[in-house]
Protein backbone atom coordinates (compact mmCIF):
# COMPACT_ATOMS: atom_id res chain seq x y z
CA UNK A 1 0.00 0.00 0.00
CA UNK A 2 3.11 2.24 -0.02
CA UNK A 3 2.32 5.13 -2.32
CA UNK A 4 5.94 4.93 -3.84
CA UNK A 5 5.41 1.75 -5.47
CA UNK A 6 5.25 1.82 -9.00
CA UNK A 7 2.06 2.07 -10.74
CA UNK A 8 2.22 -1.24 -12.57
CA UNK A 9 2.55 -3.30 -9.67
CA UNK A 10 0.29 -1.99 -7.40
CA UNK A 11 -2.52 -2.28 -10.50
CA UNK A 12 -1.59 -6.05 -10.30
CA UNK A 13 -1.74 -6.56 -6.62
CA UNK A 14 -4.99 -5.67 -6.43
CA UNK A 15 -6.85 -7.32 -8.56
CA UNK A 16 -5.94 -11.31 -7.13
CA UNK A 17 -6.90 -9.46 -3.46
CA UNK A 18 -10.43 -8.14 -4.96
CA UNK A 19 -10.93 -11.94 -6.92
CA UNK A 20 -9.85 -13.18 -3.49
CA UNK A 21 -12.38 -12.25 -1.54
CA UNK A 22 -15.31 -13.46 -4.45
CA UNK A 23 -13.57 -16.48 -4.70
CA UNK A 24 -13.82 -17.40 -1.17
CA UNK A 25 -17.76 -16.16 -1.30
CA UNK A 26 -18.20 -18.67 -4.06
CA UNK A 27 -15.79 -21.58 -2.92
CA UNK A 28 -16.97 -21.26 0.92
CA UNK A 29 -20.12 -19.81 1.42
CA UNK A 30 -22.34 -20.91 -1.29
CA UNK A 31 -21.65 -24.47 -1.02
CA UNK A 32 -22.01 -24.25 2.50
CA UNK A 33 -25.47 -22.49 2.40
CA UNK A 34 -26.34 -24.83 -0.64
CA UNK A 35 -25.52 -27.77 1.52
CA UNK A 36 -27.17 -26.83 4.45
CA UNK A 37 -30.58 -26.58 2.27
CA UNK A 38 -30.65 -29.95 1.13
CA UNK A 39 -30.39 -31.66 4.21
CA UNK A 40 -33.54 -29.45 5.56
CA UNK A 41 -35.25 -30.16 2.64
CA UNK A 42 -34.34 -33.89 3.26
CA UNK A 43 -34.90 -33.95 7.20
CA UNK A 44 -38.01 -31.51 6.23
CA UNK A 45 -39.42 -34.76 3.65
CA UNK A 46 -38.64 -37.48 5.42
CA UNK A 47 -41.10 -35.84 8.17
CA UNK A 48 -43.76 -34.68 5.74
CA UNK A 49 -43.66 -37.94 4.08
CA UNK A 50 -43.20 -39.98 7.14
CA UNK A 51 -40.39 -42.34 4.81
CA UNK A 52 -39.30 -45.07 7.37
CA UNK A 53 -35.61 -45.00 8.66
CA UNK A 54 -34.97 -48.11 6.92
CA UNK A 55 -35.44 -46.94 3.55
CA UNK A 56 -33.76 -43.06 4.03
CA UNK A 57 -33.26 -42.12 7.72
CA UNK A 58 -33.44 -38.70 8.32
CA UNK A 59 -30.77 -36.89 9.18
CA UNK A 60 -31.32 -36.27 12.30
CA UNK A 61 -31.81 -39.82 12.87
CA UNK A 62 -28.43 -40.59 10.91
CA UNK A 63 -27.04 -38.09 13.68
CA UNK A 64 -28.31 -39.32 16.84
CA UNK A 65 -27.36 -42.87 15.38
CA UNK A 66 -23.77 -42.18 14.71
CA UNK A 67 -23.25 -40.15 17.24
CA UNK A 68 -24.19 -43.13 19.84
CA UNK A 69 -21.64 -44.76 18.96
CA UNK A 70 -19.10 -41.99 18.26
CA UNK A 71 -15.95 -43.79 19.41
CA UNK A 72 -16.40 -46.70 17.39
CA UNK A 73 -17.30 -44.81 14.34
CA UNK A 74 -13.96 -43.05 14.62
CA UNK A 75 -12.03 -45.84 14.79
CA UNK A 76 -13.31 -46.90 11.66
CA UNK A 77 -12.97 -43.59 10.07
CA UNK A 78 -9.04 -43.95 11.06
CA UNK A 79 -8.74 -47.22 9.94
CA UNK A 80 -10.24 -45.98 5.95
CA UNK A 81 -7.79 -42.86 6.36
CA UNK A 82 -5.09 -45.02 7.07
CA UNK A 83 -5.71 -47.15 3.86
CA UNK A 84 -6.52 -44.06 1.77
CA UNK A 85 -3.25 -42.65 2.59
CA UNK A 86 -0.73 -45.20 2.56
CA UNK A 87 -2.18 -46.20 -0.72
CA UNK A 88 -2.21 -42.82 -1.81
CA UNK A 89 1.13 -42.19 -0.88
CA UNK A 90 2.53 -45.75 -2.54
CA UNK A 91 0.66 -44.73 -5.67
CA UNK A 92 2.63 -41.67 -5.34
CA UNK A 93 5.57 -43.61 -5.10
CA UNK A 94 5.36 -45.66 -7.45
CA UNK A 95 3.29 -43.49 -10.60
CA UNK A 96 6.59 -40.90 -10.31
CA UNK A 97 9.31 -43.39 -11.19
CA UNK A 98 7.59 -45.82 -13.52
CA UNK A 99 5.94 -42.00 -15.30
CA UNK A 100 10.30 -41.03 -15.61
CA UNK A 101 10.67 -44.41 -17.40
CA UNK A 102 7.81 -44.53 -19.61
CA UNK A 103 8.74 -41.09 -20.96
CA UNK A 104 12.19 -42.25 -20.84
CA UNK A 105 12.81 -44.49 -23.51
CA UNK A 106 10.03 -45.67 -26.38
CA UNK A 107 11.14 -49.48 -26.14
CA UNK A 108 9.95 -49.26 -22.60
CA UNK A 109 7.32 -47.83 -23.03
CA UNK A 110 6.14 -50.24 -25.37
CA UNK A 111 6.89 -53.12 -23.26
CA UNK A 112 5.33 -51.74 -20.14
CA UNK A 113 2.39 -49.88 -21.20
CA UNK A 114 0.42 -52.64 -22.38
CA UNK A 115 0.52 -54.15 -18.96
CA UNK A 116 -0.91 -50.65 -17.12
CA UNK A 117 -3.55 -51.21 -19.67
CA UNK A 118 -4.13 -55.00 -18.00
CA UNK A 119 -3.98 -53.66 -14.45
CA UNK A 120 -6.67 -51.05 -15.23
CA UNK A 121 -8.98 -53.71 -16.99
CA UNK A 122 -9.14 -55.95 -14.52
CA UNK A 123 -12.51 -55.15 -12.64
CA UNK A 124 -11.05 -54.01 -8.87
CA UNK A 125 -13.89 -55.69 -7.06
CA UNK A 126 -13.47 -59.07 -8.51
CA UNK A 127 -9.63 -58.93 -7.25
CA UNK A 128 -10.54 -58.17 -4.15
CA UNK A 129 -10.88 -61.25 -2.91
CA UNK A 130 -8.31 -63.04 -4.76
CA UNK A 131 -5.77 -60.91 -3.44
CA UNK A 132 -6.97 -61.45 0.24
CA UNK A 133 -6.20 -65.43 -0.63
CA UNK A 134 -2.93 -64.27 -1.88
CA UNK A 135 -1.47 -61.56 0.66
CA UNK A 136 -3.64 -62.66 3.62
CA UNK A 137 -5.94 -60.62 5.86
CA UNK A 138 -3.91 -57.72 6.92
CA UNK A 139 -3.28 -54.09 5.92
CA UNK A 140 -1.07 -55.01 2.43
CA UNK A 141 -4.42 -56.31 0.50
CA UNK A 142 -6.27 -53.49 1.12
CA UNK A 143 -2.84 -51.57 -0.02
CA UNK A 144 -2.86 -53.11 -3.15
CA UNK A 145 -6.23 -52.50 -3.74
CA UNK A 146 -6.22 -48.83 -3.51
CA UNK A 147 -2.90 -48.59 -5.37
CA UNK A 148 -4.66 -50.17 -8.00
CA UNK A 149 -7.33 -48.48 -8.09
CA UNK A 150 -5.65 -44.91 -7.94
CA UNK A 151 -2.23 -45.71 -9.29
CA UNK A 152 -3.00 -45.26 -13.47
CA UNK A 153 -4.30 -41.82 -14.03
CA UNK A 154 -1.57 -40.73 -11.99
CA UNK A 155 0.91 -42.66 -14.27
CA UNK A 156 -0.88 -41.06 -17.27
CA UNK A 157 -0.78 -37.04 -16.37
CA UNK A 158 2.87 -37.58 -14.89
CA UNK A 159 3.76 -38.66 -18.23
CA UNK A 160 1.61 -36.19 -20.13
CA UNK A 161 3.62 -33.92 -18.17
CA UNK A 162 6.97 -34.74 -18.59
CA UNK A 163 6.45 -34.76 -22.33
CA UNK A 164 4.84 -31.17 -21.99
CA UNK A 165 8.32 -29.62 -22.15
CA UNK A 166 8.37 -27.25 -25.36
CA UNK A 167 11.55 -28.79 -27.82
CA UNK A 168 13.17 -25.78 -27.80
CA UNK A 169 13.86 -25.85 -23.93
CA UNK A 170 15.14 -29.37 -24.71
CA UNK A 171 17.41 -28.13 -27.22
CA UNK A 172 18.33 -25.51 -24.95
CA UNK A 173 19.33 -27.55 -22.02
CA UNK A 174 20.99 -29.97 -24.93
CA UNK A 175 23.27 -27.11 -25.91
CA UNK A 176 24.17 -26.61 -22.29
CA UNK A 177 25.62 -29.84 -22.81
CA UNK A 178 23.65 -31.15 -19.36
CA UNK A 179 22.97 -34.10 -18.20
CA UNK A 180 19.66 -36.34 -18.75
CA UNK A 181 19.59 -36.04 -15.19
CA UNK A 182 19.25 -32.38 -14.70
CA UNK A 183 17.00 -32.19 -17.33
CA UNK A 184 14.52 -34.26 -15.54
CA UNK A 185 15.37 -32.35 -12.23
CA UNK A 186 15.30 -28.82 -13.91
CA UNK A 187 13.08 -28.49 -16.81
CA UNK A 188 11.40 -31.81 -17.06
CA UNK A 189 9.49 -32.53 -13.54
CA UNK A 190 8.85 -28.66 -12.62
CA UNK A 191 7.04 -28.46 -16.62
CA UNK A 192 5.02 -31.80 -15.18
CA UNK A 193 3.98 -29.83 -11.96
CA UNK A 194 0.39 -28.63 -13.25
CA UNK A 195 -0.10 -32.51 -14.64
CA UNK A 196 1.01 -34.01 -11.44
CA UNK A 197 -1.12 -32.01 -9.73
CA UNK A 198 -4.29 -32.95 -11.67
CA UNK A 199 -3.24 -36.58 -11.67
CA UNK A 200 -3.08 -35.97 -7.66
CA UNK A 201 -6.32 -34.68 -7.40
CA UNK A 202 -7.98 -37.99 -9.24
CA UNK A 203 -5.84 -40.17 -7.73
CA UNK A 204 -6.69 -39.30 -3.73
CA UNK A 205 -10.40 -39.47 -5.24
CA UNK A 206 -9.84 -42.71 -5.71
CA UNK A 207 -7.95 -44.04 -3.62
CA UNK A 208 -11.14 -42.88 -1.08
CA UNK A 209 -13.10 -45.39 -3.46
CA UNK A 210 -10.20 -48.27 -3.69
CA UNK A 211 -10.23 -48.01 0.12
CA UNK A 212 -14.02 -48.94 0.14
CA UNK A 213 -14.03 -51.48 -2.29
CA UNK A 214 -10.86 -53.66 -0.27
CA UNK A 215 -13.02 -53.24 2.88
CA UNK A 216 -16.12 -54.57 1.69
CA UNK A 217 -14.28 -57.61 0.61
CA UNK A 218 -11.75 -57.79 3.65
CA UNK A 219 -11.65 -55.81 6.87
CA UNK A 220 -12.47 -55.82 10.15
CA UNK A 221 -12.24 -52.35 10.72
CA UNK A 222 -12.88 -49.61 8.16
CA UNK A 223 -15.77 -47.16 6.93
CA UNK A 224 -16.63 -49.66 4.17
CA UNK A 225 -16.44 -52.63 6.73
CA UNK A 226 -18.85 -50.29 8.96
CA UNK A 227 -21.50 -49.72 6.15
CA UNK A 228 -21.43 -53.57 5.47
CA UNK A 229 -21.85 -54.69 9.02
CA UNK A 230 -24.51 -51.82 9.99
CA UNK A 231 -26.59 -52.53 6.98
CA UNK A 232 -26.67 -56.20 7.54
CA UNK A 233 -28.07 -55.36 10.68
CA UNK A 234 -30.95 -53.01 9.07
CA UNK A 235 -29.29 -50.16 11.01
CA UNK A 236 -29.33 -48.20 7.93
CA UNK A 237 -28.98 -44.51 9.61
CA UNK A 238 -24.86 -45.56 10.84
CA UNK A 239 -24.65 -47.22 7.12
CA UNK A 240 -25.78 -43.25 6.03
CA UNK A 241 -23.89 -41.73 8.26
CA UNK A 242 -19.98 -43.93 7.78
CA UNK A 243 -21.29 -42.53 3.76
CA UNK A 244 -21.57 -38.96 4.98
CA UNK A 245 -18.10 -39.30 6.79
CA UNK A 246 -16.31 -41.22 3.52
CA UNK A 247 -17.41 -38.16 1.38
CA UNK A 248 -16.56 -35.42 3.32
CA UNK A 249 -13.07 -37.21 3.27
CA UNK A 250 -13.10 -37.40 0.18
CA UNK A 251 -13.57 -33.54 -0.46
CA UNK A 252 -11.42 -32.88 2.64
CA UNK A 253 -8.35 -34.51 1.25
CA UNK A 254 -8.98 -33.35 -2.59
CA UNK A 255 -9.20 -29.82 -1.31
CA UNK A 256 -5.47 -30.41 0.75
CA UNK A 257 -4.19 -31.35 -2.38
CA UNK A 258 -5.65 -28.33 -4.09
CA UNK A 259 -4.72 -25.99 -1.29
CA UNK A 260 -0.98 -27.81 -1.64
CA UNK A 261 -0.40 -26.77 -5.55
CA UNK A 262 -1.39 -23.09 -4.64
CA UNK A 263 0.56 -22.91 -1.77
CA UNK A 264 4.01 -24.44 -2.70
CA UNK A 265 3.70 -24.37 -7.04
CA UNK A 266 1.56 -20.47 -7.31
CA UNK A 267 2.27 -20.75 -10.46
CA UNK A 268 1.11 -23.97 -11.53
CA UNK A 269 -2.56 -23.36 -10.72
CA UNK A 270 -3.14 -19.83 -11.63
CA UNK A 271 -1.81 -21.27 -15.00
CA UNK A 272 -4.02 -23.98 -15.61
CA UNK A 273 -7.05 -24.48 -13.39
CA UNK A 274 -8.61 -20.86 -14.47
CA UNK A 275 -11.85 -22.07 -13.09
CA UNK A 276 -10.60 -23.45 -9.62
CA UNK B 1 35.23 -18.08 -37.69
CA UNK B 2 32.06 -20.46 -38.58
CA UNK B 3 33.05 -23.21 -41.59
CA UNK B 4 30.35 -24.54 -43.69
CA UNK B 5 31.59 -27.38 -46.39
CA UNK B 6 29.71 -28.72 -48.72
CA UNK B 7 26.86 -29.93 -45.93
CA UNK B 8 23.87 -32.28 -46.96
CA UNK B 9 21.01 -33.13 -44.42
CA UNK B 10 18.63 -35.86 -45.19
CA UNK B 11 15.98 -36.72 -42.59
CA UNK B 12 13.83 -39.81 -42.39
CA UNK B 13 10.19 -39.00 -42.79
CA UNK B 14 7.68 -41.08 -40.53
CA UNK B 15 6.45 -42.75 -43.78
CA UNK B 16 10.00 -43.60 -44.87
CA UNK B 17 10.25 -41.23 -47.49
CA UNK B 18 13.50 -39.39 -47.49
CA UNK B 19 13.64 -35.52 -47.48
CA UNK B 20 16.41 -33.75 -48.31
CA UNK B 21 16.37 -30.56 -46.33
CA UNK B 22 20.21 -29.31 -47.27
CA UNK B 23 21.97 -29.94 -50.33
CA UNK B 24 25.34 -28.95 -50.94
CA UNK B 25 25.39 -25.56 -48.85
CA UNK B 26 28.97 -24.33 -48.44
CA UNK B 27 29.13 -20.81 -46.51
CA UNK B 28 31.96 -18.78 -44.50
CA UNK B 29 31.46 -16.62 -42.13
CA UNK B 30 34.12 -14.10 -40.31
CA UNK B 31 34.34 -13.15 -37.08
CA UNK B 32 31.46 -10.96 -35.55
CA UNK B 33 29.93 -10.82 -38.95
CA UNK B 34 26.61 -10.44 -38.67
CA UNK B 35 24.56 -12.94 -41.27
CA UNK B 36 20.70 -13.25 -41.85
CA UNK B 37 19.17 -16.33 -43.68
CA UNK B 38 16.34 -15.39 -45.18
CA UNK B 39 14.00 -18.02 -47.29
CA UNK B 40 10.53 -19.79 -47.45
CA UNK B 41 9.52 -22.28 -45.39
CA UNK B 42 11.17 -25.92 -45.58
CA UNK B 43 14.25 -24.09 -47.29
CA UNK B 44 16.43 -25.52 -44.44
CA UNK B 45 17.46 -22.34 -42.57
CA UNK B 46 16.54 -23.57 -39.27
CA UNK B 47 18.26 -27.18 -40.29
CA UNK B 48 21.41 -25.18 -40.64
CA UNK B 49 21.33 -23.12 -37.86
CA UNK B 50 20.90 -26.23 -35.89
CA UNK B 51 23.73 -27.87 -37.56
CA UNK B 52 26.08 -25.21 -36.57
CA UNK B 53 24.52 -25.15 -33.21
CA UNK B 54 25.83 -28.97 -32.98
CA UNK B 55 22.02 -30.13 -32.12
CA UNK B 56 21.92 -32.34 -35.25
CA UNK B 57 24.79 -33.57 -37.43
CA UNK B 58 25.14 -32.84 -41.12
CA UNK B 59 24.74 -36.24 -43.42
CA UNK B 60 27.38 -35.25 -45.63
CA UNK B 61 30.01 -32.63 -45.45
CA UNK B 62 31.51 -31.23 -42.60
CA UNK B 63 30.92 -28.31 -40.44
CA UNK B 64 33.20 -26.31 -37.73
CA UNK B 65 33.70 -23.63 -35.83
CA UNK B 66 37.39 -22.47 -35.56
CA UNK B 67 38.45 -24.94 -37.48
CA UNK B 68 37.14 -27.78 -35.07
CA UNK B 69 34.41 -29.90 -36.42
CA UNK B 70 31.18 -29.58 -34.88
CA UNK B 71 29.67 -32.90 -33.81
CA UNK B 72 27.72 -31.80 -30.50
CA UNK B 73 26.50 -28.66 -28.58
CA UNK B 74 29.39 -26.22 -27.83
CA UNK B 75 29.42 -24.00 -24.63
CA UNK B 76 30.26 -21.17 -26.38
CA UNK B 77 27.24 -20.73 -28.69
CA UNK B 78 24.34 -18.92 -27.66
CA UNK B 79 20.52 -19.81 -28.76
CA UNK B 80 17.30 -17.41 -29.10
CA UNK B 81 14.85 -19.80 -30.60
CA UNK B 82 11.20 -18.25 -31.53
CA UNK B 83 9.45 -18.64 -28.78
CA UNK B 84 11.04 -17.15 -25.44
CA UNK B 85 10.38 -20.76 -23.83
CA UNK B 86 11.19 -19.36 -20.47
CA UNK B 87 10.63 -21.55 -17.61
CA UNK B 88 7.60 -19.92 -15.73
CA UNK B 89 8.16 -21.00 -12.24
CA UNK B 90 11.96 -19.11 -11.98
CA UNK B 91 11.51 -15.36 -11.86
CA UNK B 92 13.47 -13.03 -15.10
CA UNK B 93 16.89 -13.48 -13.32
CA UNK B 94 16.62 -16.94 -12.37
CA UNK B 95 15.61 -17.40 -16.52
CA UNK B 96 18.71 -15.52 -16.98
CA UNK B 97 21.04 -17.71 -15.07
CA UNK B 98 19.36 -20.90 -16.41
CA UNK B 99 22.49 -21.67 -18.49
CA UNK B 100 25.20 -20.99 -16.03
CA UNK B 101 23.04 -23.46 -13.69
CA UNK B 102 22.65 -26.18 -16.51
CA UNK B 103 26.60 -25.81 -17.24
CA UNK B 104 27.66 -25.86 -13.38
CA UNK B 105 29.27 -22.86 -14.55
CA UNK B 106 27.38 -20.29 -11.84
CA UNK B 107 29.67 -18.18 -9.27
CA UNK B 108 29.32 -14.79 -7.40
CA UNK B 109 29.96 -12.54 -10.37
CA UNK B 110 26.74 -14.58 -12.38
CA UNK B 111 24.01 -12.42 -10.64
CA UNK B 112 26.36 -9.24 -11.93
CA UNK B 113 26.50 -10.60 -14.90
CA UNK B 114 22.81 -11.19 -15.50
CA UNK B 115 21.69 -7.88 -13.95
CA UNK B 116 24.30 -6.22 -16.40
CA UNK B 117 22.21 -7.49 -19.39
CA UNK B 118 18.70 -7.13 -18.28
CA UNK B 119 20.43 -3.15 -17.99
CA UNK B 120 21.68 -3.97 -21.75
CA UNK B 121 18.22 -4.89 -23.08
CA UNK B 122 15.95 -1.96 -20.44
CA UNK B 123 14.89 -4.93 -17.96
CA UNK B 124 16.26 -3.21 -15.14
CA UNK B 125 13.83 -4.13 -12.16
CA UNK B 126 11.85 -6.50 -13.59
CA UNK B 127 14.34 -9.22 -12.00
CA UNK B 128 12.17 -10.26 -9.51
CA UNK B 129 9.07 -10.87 -11.84
CA UNK B 130 8.18 -14.09 -13.07
CA UNK B 131 8.14 -14.56 -17.14
CA UNK B 132 4.09 -13.99 -17.27
CA UNK B 133 4.27 -10.39 -15.84
CA UNK B 134 5.99 -9.90 -18.81
CA UNK B 135 4.96 -8.65 -22.83
CA UNK B 136 5.96 -10.97 -25.53
CA UNK B 137 8.90 -8.42 -26.15
CA UNK B 138 10.06 -8.55 -22.74
CA UNK B 139 10.07 -12.37 -22.62
CA UNK B 140 12.38 -12.60 -25.90
CA UNK B 141 14.73 -9.77 -24.26
CA UNK B 142 15.13 -12.58 -21.47
CA UNK B 143 15.58 -15.07 -23.75
CA UNK B 144 18.26 -13.02 -25.18
CA UNK B 145 19.99 -12.49 -22.12
CA UNK B 146 19.73 -15.91 -21.65
CA UNK B 147 21.18 -16.58 -24.82
CA UNK B 148 24.25 -14.26 -23.70
CA UNK B 149 24.97 -14.37 -20.23
CA UNK B 150 27.56 -17.41 -20.53
CA UNK B 151 29.02 -14.79 -23.04
CA UNK B 152 29.06 -16.44 -25.54
CA UNK B 153 31.50 -15.70 -29.12
CA UNK B 154 28.53 -17.27 -31.57
CA UNK B 155 24.83 -16.11 -31.47
CA UNK B 156 22.34 -18.15 -32.93
CA UNK B 157 19.00 -16.89 -33.69
CA UNK B 158 15.89 -19.00 -35.36
CA UNK B 159 13.08 -16.68 -36.34
CA UNK B 160 13.34 -14.70 -32.65
CA UNK B 161 11.09 -11.71 -33.48
CA UNK B 162 8.79 -14.13 -35.12
CA UNK B 163 5.97 -14.69 -32.91
CA UNK B 164 6.05 -10.34 -31.90
CA UNK B 165 3.49 -7.91 -33.10
CA UNK B 166 5.06 -5.77 -35.84
CA UNK B 167 5.88 -2.69 -34.13
CA UNK B 168 7.53 -4.72 -31.54
CA UNK B 169 9.54 -6.58 -33.87
CA UNK B 170 11.09 -2.90 -35.60
CA UNK B 171 11.94 -2.06 -32.09
CA UNK B 172 13.46 -5.49 -31.64
CA UNK B 173 15.17 -5.48 -34.54
CA UNK B 174 16.90 -1.67 -33.82
CA UNK B 175 17.34 -3.25 -30.45
CA UNK B 176 19.48 -6.27 -31.59
CA UNK B 177 21.56 -3.68 -33.80
CA UNK B 178 22.31 -1.58 -30.22
CA UNK B 179 23.23 -5.17 -28.51
CA UNK B 180 25.59 -6.20 -31.23
CA UNK B 181 26.82 -3.21 -31.65
CA UNK B 182 27.89 -3.01 -27.59
CA UNK B 183 28.45 -6.88 -27.53
CA UNK B 184 30.12 -7.85 -30.79
CA UNK B 185 29.67 -11.38 -31.68
CA UNK B 186 29.14 -13.83 -34.22
CA UNK B 187 25.77 -13.89 -35.56
CA UNK B 188 23.51 -16.52 -37.56
CA UNK B 189 19.87 -14.71 -37.68
CA UNK B 190 17.02 -16.80 -39.33
CA UNK B 191 14.06 -14.53 -40.33
CA UNK B 192 11.23 -14.78 -42.29
CA UNK B 193 11.50 -10.92 -42.91
CA UNK B 194 13.29 -9.77 -45.84
CA UNK B 195 13.48 -6.09 -43.92
CA UNK B 196 14.57 -7.92 -41.30
CA UNK B 197 17.11 -9.88 -42.82
CA UNK B 198 18.80 -6.43 -44.95
CA UNK B 199 18.97 -3.88 -42.03
CA UNK B 200 20.67 -6.15 -39.35
CA UNK B 201 22.93 -8.05 -41.84
CA UNK B 202 26.51 -7.56 -43.23
CA UNK B 203 25.30 -10.86 -45.81
CA UNK B 204 22.20 -11.94 -46.00
CA UNK B 205 22.28 -15.71 -47.32
CA UNK B 206 19.05 -16.10 -49.60
CA UNK B 207 18.19 -19.78 -49.69
CA UNK B 208 15.65 -21.55 -52.08
CA UNK B 209 13.72 -24.71 -51.08
CA UNK B 210 13.56 -28.45 -51.44
CA UNK B 211 15.85 -29.79 -51.68
CA UNK B 212 17.34 -26.28 -49.31
CA UNK B 213 20.36 -24.71 -50.65
CA UNK B 214 21.93 -21.34 -51.01
CA UNK B 215 20.66 -19.60 -54.17
CA UNK B 216 22.91 -16.19 -53.39
CA UNK B 217 24.55 -14.44 -50.84
CA UNK B 218 24.17 -10.56 -51.30
CA UNK B 219 26.67 -8.18 -49.33
CA UNK B 220 24.89 -5.38 -47.77
CA UNK B 221 26.95 -2.60 -48.03
CA UNK B 222 24.50 0.02 -45.67
CA UNK B 223 26.58 2.07 -43.20
CA UNK B 224 26.31 1.40 -39.52
CA UNK B 225 24.92 2.37 -37.36
CA UNK B 226 22.20 1.77 -39.11
CA UNK B 227 18.32 2.79 -37.96
CA UNK B 228 14.84 3.32 -39.41
CA UNK B 229 15.93 5.90 -42.04
CA UNK B 230 18.30 3.12 -43.43
CA UNK B 231 15.23 1.44 -44.86
CA UNK B 232 14.42 4.51 -47.22
CA UNK B 233 17.72 4.52 -48.89
CA UNK B 234 18.24 3.20 -52.49
CA UNK B 235 20.57 0.43 -51.52
CA UNK B 236 18.19 -0.71 -49.21
CA UNK B 237 15.52 -1.21 -51.61
CA UNK B 238 17.76 -2.34 -54.24
CA UNK B 239 19.10 -5.45 -51.98
CA UNK B 240 15.43 -5.86 -50.85
CA UNK B 241 14.29 -6.31 -54.30
CA UNK B 242 17.11 -8.56 -55.36
CA UNK B 243 16.10 -11.25 -52.74
CA UNK B 244 12.28 -10.62 -53.08
CA UNK B 245 13.39 -11.37 -57.09
CA UNK B 246 15.19 -14.38 -55.69
CA UNK B 247 12.84 -15.98 -53.65
CA UNK B 248 9.78 -15.44 -56.03
CA UNK B 249 11.48 -15.96 -59.45
CA UNK B 250 9.56 -15.29 -61.93
CA UNK B 251 5.45 -15.98 -60.47
CA UNK B 252 5.25 -12.93 -59.14
CA UNK B 253 7.07 -10.94 -61.59
CA UNK B 254 4.56 -9.23 -64.71
CA UNK B 255 4.66 -11.04 -67.72
CA UNK B 256 6.83 -9.05 -69.81
CA UNK B 257 9.96 -10.24 -67.36
CA UNK B 258 8.49 -13.81 -67.19
CA UNK B 259 10.27 -14.66 -70.53
CA UNK B 260 13.22 -12.76 -69.61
Amino acid sequence: MSVQAAPPLEERQKPPRRRKKSAALYEVVLPLIATACLFLLWEGACRAFAIPGYLLPAPSDIWIDTMAIGSTVAGHTAATFKTVMLGFVVSILISLPLAVILTASPAIAAAVYPFLVWTQSIPKVALAPILVVLLGTNELPRIVITVLVAFFPLVISIATGLLSVPPELIELSRACRASKLSELLRIRLPYAIPFIFAGLKVAISLAVVGAVVAEFVNADAGLGFLIQTSTAFFKVPVAFGALIILSVMGVVLFQIVVVAERVFFPWSSSNTTPGA
Amino acid sequence: MISINRVTRIFNSRDGDQVTALQDVSLEIGRNEFITLVGPSGCGKSTLLRIVAGLILPTAGRASIGGEEITEPRAETGIVFQAPTLLPWASVLDNVLFPLRMMHRIDSTSTDKAMALLKLVGLTGFEGKSPRELSGGMQQRVAICRALVHDPDILLMDEPFGALDALTREEMTMELLRIWSERPKTVLFVTHSITEAVVLADRVVVMSPRPGRIAEIIEIGLPRPRSFETEATPEFHEASQRIRQLIFGTRHVGPGRAAA
